[in-house]
């Protein structure tokens, strides 16, 4: 007797999908379509799979490592035909299939096409008076994950005080992302904590205009960096950051809850860069006949009640492709769409 | 000496590499809660001596923090510990408690 998923299998066997970007939604996507029974091809333009995980250290809630949600991807990607390296460079529709031609103009030929292109991470070089490459004690919230990866934080000198900038590039007219990018507030109070567990003494500082502790377990989470951190809270955008000849960085904002302009010298000042449309979408939503929004990520026509359907009945969307997203939000709009995939090749 | 009619006006800048917070680092170590302000004002608004003094408990413990000694203890002196503000206080505060530990050091440093 054939068993219903066994059933399913030999439907879906010759039918081909796409998925366009192999960061965490894209592996996600392309797991569970090759779960569902269909033939999978995930295409990435790096080196390797991972996308912006790959350069992170820990997650939060629950502190797992990025290369463990990584790893666990790649250990089960048998049957998943995986192009690193590759781009998309046309697309041609017929009347139920599309074939794509990359960059190694091999042409492939599906039935439905994933696109999880994420985001690229604010250039925080932009933000001038923040002194980001100007000054060496001014980093970015990435390069603290990475001096975390590797180890290398810990031979720092260990700063007396440490600052974190949030909203760098995010709710900023000036550099055209008025959006918010919704997990930094998380990575900042995430940061400041990691921080106060390698160096206790040292004082640690973020700058906010509003706190987005939107998930479970992020209230937690302050709460916690203020009950046993003691990370000082200061509601105030940081207008400018300069060196003084000792160099130690100088910074200025207003407190906002008492009025007045603040000054504090630090000895590092972490920015939050914010997530910002990945600069492939425009080209790819003119291969793929899709929209784009105002702020550059991917439009789709029913955001609440589709929010993985684009304005092509082939295409779908999963992850930070259509905004910023957190780590599992991804992960579940992945599982969604490769669902959306499946209910429309099953019944044709 | 010759009086021009000058005076130095005191800073209203908050610098955190000359203040001390060392005030509110003694009340934090009595009363852990203080550091678990989130600002939301609460207090401030319910309090029966605002309407006449100037009287707020949330400026009085940001300014602490920020090494304002004498400005955030003017904001407790008329205040009447009737306790109101602890019963709406979100993080669960216990707001008099530390009025009176930031009173006491206040007495102690004289
Ligand atoms: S999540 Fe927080 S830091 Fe990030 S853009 Fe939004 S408000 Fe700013
Ligand atoms: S205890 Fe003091 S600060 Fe609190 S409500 Fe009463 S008078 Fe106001
Ligand atoms: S009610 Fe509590 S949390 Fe709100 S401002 Fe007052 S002390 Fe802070």
């Amino acid at each position: 007797m054939v068993s219903p998923s066994e059933n399913l299998n030999l439907n879906n066997m010759y039918k081909n999908v796409l998925v366009l970007g192999g960061g965490v939604a894209g592996l996600q996507a392309a797991s569970s379509l090759r779960d569902l029974g269909y033939r999978v091809t995930l295409v990435e333009k790096g080196e390797k799979p991972g996308g912006h995980l790959n350069n992170w250290d820990r997650l939060y809630p629950g502190n797992i490592t990025s290369s463990s949600v990584i790893d666990g991807y790649l250990s089960n990607s048998q049957g998943i035909r995986i192009l690193t390296n590759t781009t998309i460079k046309s697309a041609l529709k017929s009347d139920k299939l599309l074939t794509v031609i990359t960059s190694s103009s091999e042409e492939i030929t599906v039935s439905a096409v994933i696109i999880t292109t994420g985001f690229s991470l604010f250039d925080a070089t932009i933000k001038e008076e923040y002194g980001y490459g100007l000054y060496n004690g001014v980093i970015t919230n990435a390069d603290l994950e990475s001096l975390f990866i590797s180890g290398k934080i810990h031979n720092r000198e260990k700063p007396s005080r440490v600052g974190f900038v949030h909203c760098v590039g995010s709710r900023d007219d000036k550099v055209c992302n008025r959006h918010c990018s919704k997990i930094c507030c998380m990575t900042a109070v995430k940061q400041a904590c990691e921080i106060k567990e390698i160096w206790p003494e040292t004082e640690a500082f973020c700058f906010y205009m509003d706190l987005r502790m939107f998930g479970r377990g992020y209230e937690d989470l302050y709460y916690e960096a203020q009950n046993k951190y003691g990370v000082n809270f200061i509601r105030g955008r940081v207008s400018e950051v300069g060196e003084d000849e000792n160099g130690k960085l100088v910074v200025k904002a207003e407190d906002t809850l008492t009025s007045r302009p603040l000054k504090i010298s630090l000895d590092m000042l972490v920015l939050m860069s914010g997530m910002v449309k990945n600069p492939d979408n425009k080209a790819l939503s003119a291969i793929f006949e899709t929209s784009i929004g105002e702020d550059g990520f991917f439009a789709q026509p029913h955001p609440i009640v589709n929010p993985t359907g684009s304005s092509s009945t082939r295409i779908f969307f999963a992850g930070s492709a259509t905004g910023p997203k957190s780590v599992a939000e991804s992960v579940n709009e992945a599982k969604s769409a490769a669902l959306s995939v499946h209910m429309l090749l099953s019944n044709e | 000496m010759t009086e021009f009619g000058f005076k130095l006006s005191q800073s209203n800048r908050i610098d955190l590499d000359e203040t001390d917070n060392s005030v509110f680092k003694k009340v934090a170590i009595i009363v852990p809660d203080i550091k678990l302000c989130f600002n939301c004002g609460s207090c401030s608004a319910s309090c029966t001596s605002t309407h006449f003094k100037r009287v707020s408990f949330r400026s009085a413990i940001l300014l602490l923090n920020r090494g304002h000694n004498k400005e955030a203890i003017s904001m407790l002196k008329s205040c009447m510990l009737c306790g109101k503000c602890i019963l709406v206080c979100p993080r669960g505060i216990d707001t008099r408690n530390i009025i009176i530990n930031i009173l006491k050091a206040e007495e102690e440093m004289k």
